[in-house]
């Protein structure tokens, strides 16, 4: 049993936990993902660590709570506990002197990709950074990536706040050189980025959150086709170079258990949900 | 008994076709203790009996069987678990037609004693009891050993070491222990409960099981030397879904038999709703291969209602790799065989689901180096096949990430680990391997055997380099 030691609400519905898993702070690296398993029922649910506490051996994951297992997570508490965590899963960041970097991230993801971009800057790169959301509502760690990064950059669909969509994007590249460029977040996201990027030569990762099983090269649930050959996001990834990615078929894979999920999310608001609330 | 009684076994029990198509109930119900009484009695009780060279585990099999003969079902399972941690799972998965039974003098005239059933029944038997977990032995040797992998292997290895007196902590990378009994074998054939009470019954004998730990992410192997252990046994395992790298193979509704049986056994997504996780299924599957991780598939697609299974194999009924009774268990349910026939892409609609496939029969050549005959495509036979789930069950190999992060540990060109038979001694000081890591994707009982001679070589291991 895994404890949840805090719990914060970073915007509406996006919470940022800290899970009791020492072993696993000690050893996991930005870029890592852990599976939780809520209950001996659940699911297993892949989150990209949003940070470590080597001192009280904590594992830090962001979640939006849309899903059925993720609202069930939101409902926990701290000192409640998780029934299963493991990791690090998943390869690293590749932390390197990369030079000015552009990272892209929207939502939730934020979270993550602060804990990413802490360790890039500490090799002495310049970061810019693209904190992106549905509304200003989803926006999350905005003053943090903001002083983790020489410039900012705040961009929603809506143009609730900053820039109205990623297209501000173009006359960024235009007007400033990046060696590197990452990108977190909805599919919809890494595909925009790097049809952006690719006119640029700007090689940018991405990272997939893939349908995953077991999350550890057993399953191929999460197989994606890079450069033409197929990938696990899980054991090859879950980075991969975006201008090789096939997204659409990753989006038609992703698409498959929408039906099952609606249908649990469903049942457990008007069930399960109303129960424990 | 008389000379034409003893000719016939006494035949087991089955859930019937009709119903145990709509359930995941264990098929085979086992023998009462009647018919394991006059099973037992139909052993001959040979002074050198040829059954025990049969048995990889070296199980003392008429003495277990006289005590089911004289009604002493505990001593019986005691007499087993001397050389077998797991006889709940051996008497049910072990392909004892092809071991101890061939060798059974009574197969020369009739049926050989039933020793799988046996086994099986004395193990079951003492379940319902209650089970005994012998008091620990004193003992001079101290050292610690890490077993990489709760599967058959680690589990057998784990148990043997823990009874010699080392400090045994086994490592599982997935939340529950059993490796593939748990994720693989589906409930029908493997109830999880079985499995549960013997890995339970290692955690009493001693053994530490830590589940949620994958070696070569969490730690490498030599970070496990590192933090004081004396040997390393890697069982990890056969778990990396090998698919047919032919177009349209990522389209949805195509599975690995991996992801498949993973989602129904491991997660019970034929519990969905009530418990998390889904299985997505049409109303036609076609499960591709023809081992017994085929059969297991198209098993479970039938009990998760789909209208109608099929099996494409690309050789003949002759080479099925699979069990015999599995095969009878498959073709008894109504899962239909398609021989000599093979996949050359697959088809989907719009939605990126797949619709159908296309195939190309085959016919047999000469004999290839597996000893069977290779199939060849007949030119110009393409057609199309209307289904809508595929389930590639074309077999495994073992995960890499072990052998990615162990430096001086050789792997082979199919990944497993280069290890010797023998002693399951790797390439690397202290490291030993056993099961399909080792053998790529073989049977439960091969990789017990695998995990038993490894323990025995790690004992010699440690006592010499502690005596030295």
């Amino acid at each position: 049993m895994y404890e949840i030691v805090t719990k914060r609400e970073l915007a509406a519905n996006i919470y940022l936990i800290e899970v009791a898993a020492e072993d696993v702070a000690k050893k996991a690296k930005p870029g890592q993902f852990v599976i939780l398993r809520l209950n001996e029922k659940g699911e297993r649910v892949p989150l990209t660590i949003a940070g470590l506490d080597l001192e009280n051996g904590t594992v830090a994951v962001a979640f939006h709570a849309v899903g059925r297992s993720t609202k069930k997570l939101a409902k926990m508490k701290e000192g409640d506990s998780i029934h299963d965590l493991v990791g690090p899963l998943g390869n690293p960041t590749e932390i390197a002197k990369f030079g000015r970097i552009l990272c892209v991230a929207g939502g939730v993801w934020c979270a993550p990709l602060r804990f990413i971009v802490q360790a890039l800057r500490d090799k002495g790169n310049e970061i810019v950074i693209v904190a992106a959301g549905r509304t200003k509502d989803t926006l999350v760690f905005e003053k943090e990536l903001k002083e983790l990064s020489d410039e900012f950059y705040v961009a929603t669909d809506d143009g609730s706040k900053g820039h109205k969509g990623l297209d501000f994007l173009k006359d960024l590249l235009k007007t400033q050189k990046f060696d590197h460029a990452m990108a977190m977040g909805q599919v919809v996201l890494l595909q925009t980025v790097t049809e952006i990027t690719r006119a640029h030569n700007l090689k940018t990762m991405v990272t997939l959150a893939s349908i995953m099983v077991d999350g550890m090269g057993m399953c191929g649930a999460c197989r994606v086709t890079v450069a033409g050959e197929t990938k696990f996001a899980c054991m090859d990834g879950p980075e991969f170079d975006g201008h090789q990615v096939d997204f659409e078929e990753l989006i038609r894979r992703q698409r498959v258990y929408l039906p099952e999920e609606r249908m649990a999310s469903m049942l457990y608001e008007k069930l399960g949900g109303m129960k424990r609330g | 008994m008389d000379r034409e009684k003893r000719k016939h076994e006494t035949p087991m029990a089955k859930q019937d076709v009709l119903e145990r198509i709509h359930n995941f109930y264990e098929v085979a119900l086992g023998y009462t203790e009647e018919q394991a009484m006059r099973e037992a009695q139909r052993c001959l009780q040979c002074p050198n009996p040829h059954c025990v060279e049969g048995c990889p585990v070296e199980i003392d099999i008429p003495a277990f069987i006289k005590e089911i003969k004289e009604g002493n079902f505990l001593a019986a399972s005691v007499k087993l678990k001397e050389k077998n941690s797991l006889p709940a799972i051996c008497g049910r998965v072990c392909p004892q037609e092809n071991q101890c039974q061939v060798l059974c003098v009574l197969g020369k005239m009739g049926d050989p004693v039933a020793i799988g059933r046996l086994e099986r029944f004395a193990a079951d038997y003492e379940r319902m009891k209650g089970v005994t977990v012998p008091p620990k032995q004193e003992s001079s040797v101290t050292g610690r050993v890490a077993v990489v992998g709760s599967g058959p292997a680690g589990l057998t290895a784990a148990a043997d070491l823990v009874k010699l007196g080392y400090e045994v902590v086994m490592f599982e990378a997935l939340h529950a222990a059993g490796g593939v009994l748990m994720y693989g074998i589906p409930e029908f054939r493997m109830p999880k409960k079985v499995v549960q009470a013997e890995v339970d019954y290692i955690r009493k004998l001693g053994v530490e099981v830590k589940t949620n730990y994958m070696i070569g992410r969490i730690y490498t192997i030599d970070e496990l030397f590192e933090s004081g252990f004396d040997a390393v046994f890697v069982g990890s395992g056969a778990g990396l879904p090998r698919f047919m790298r032919v177009p349209g193979e990522n389209l949805g509704g195509v599975y690995s038999a991996n992801e498949f049986l993973i989602r129904v056994n491991l997660m019970k997504a034929y519990l969905f709703p009530e418990y998390d996780t889904p299985i997505r299924l049409g109303k036609k599957v076609a499960v591709i291969g023809g081992g017994n991780v085929a059969m297991d598939s198209a098993r479970s697609a039938l009990r998760l209602g789909a209208e109608e299974v099929l099996i494409v194999y690309r050789r003949s009924k002759e080479e099925l790799p699979a069990r015999h009774e599995e095969v009878e268990n498959a073709e008894a349910e109504g899962i239909k065989f398609m021989f000599l026939t093979n996949p050359v892409r697959f088809l989907g609609d719009e939605s990126g689901w797949v619709k159908g496939i296309e195939c190309i029969k085959m016919r047999l050549g000469e004999p290839d180096d597996s000893g069977r005959r290779r199939p060849l495509p007949i030119e110009g036979s393409e057609f199309i096949m209307d289904v809508d789930t595929v389930v590639i069950a074309i077999g495994q190999t073992p995960n890499p990430i072990i052998q990615r992060t162990t430096k001086g540990l050789e792997t082979t060109r199919w990944g497993t680990i280069v290890a010797k038979d023998e002693t399951g001694q790797t390439t690397k000081k202290g490291v030993y391997a056993g099961g399909d890591v080792v053998s790529g994707a073989a049977t439960v009982i091969s990789a017990m055997g695998a995990g038993k001679r490894a323990a025995r070589s790690i004992h010699e291991y440690i006592m010499s380099k502690k005596g030295a």
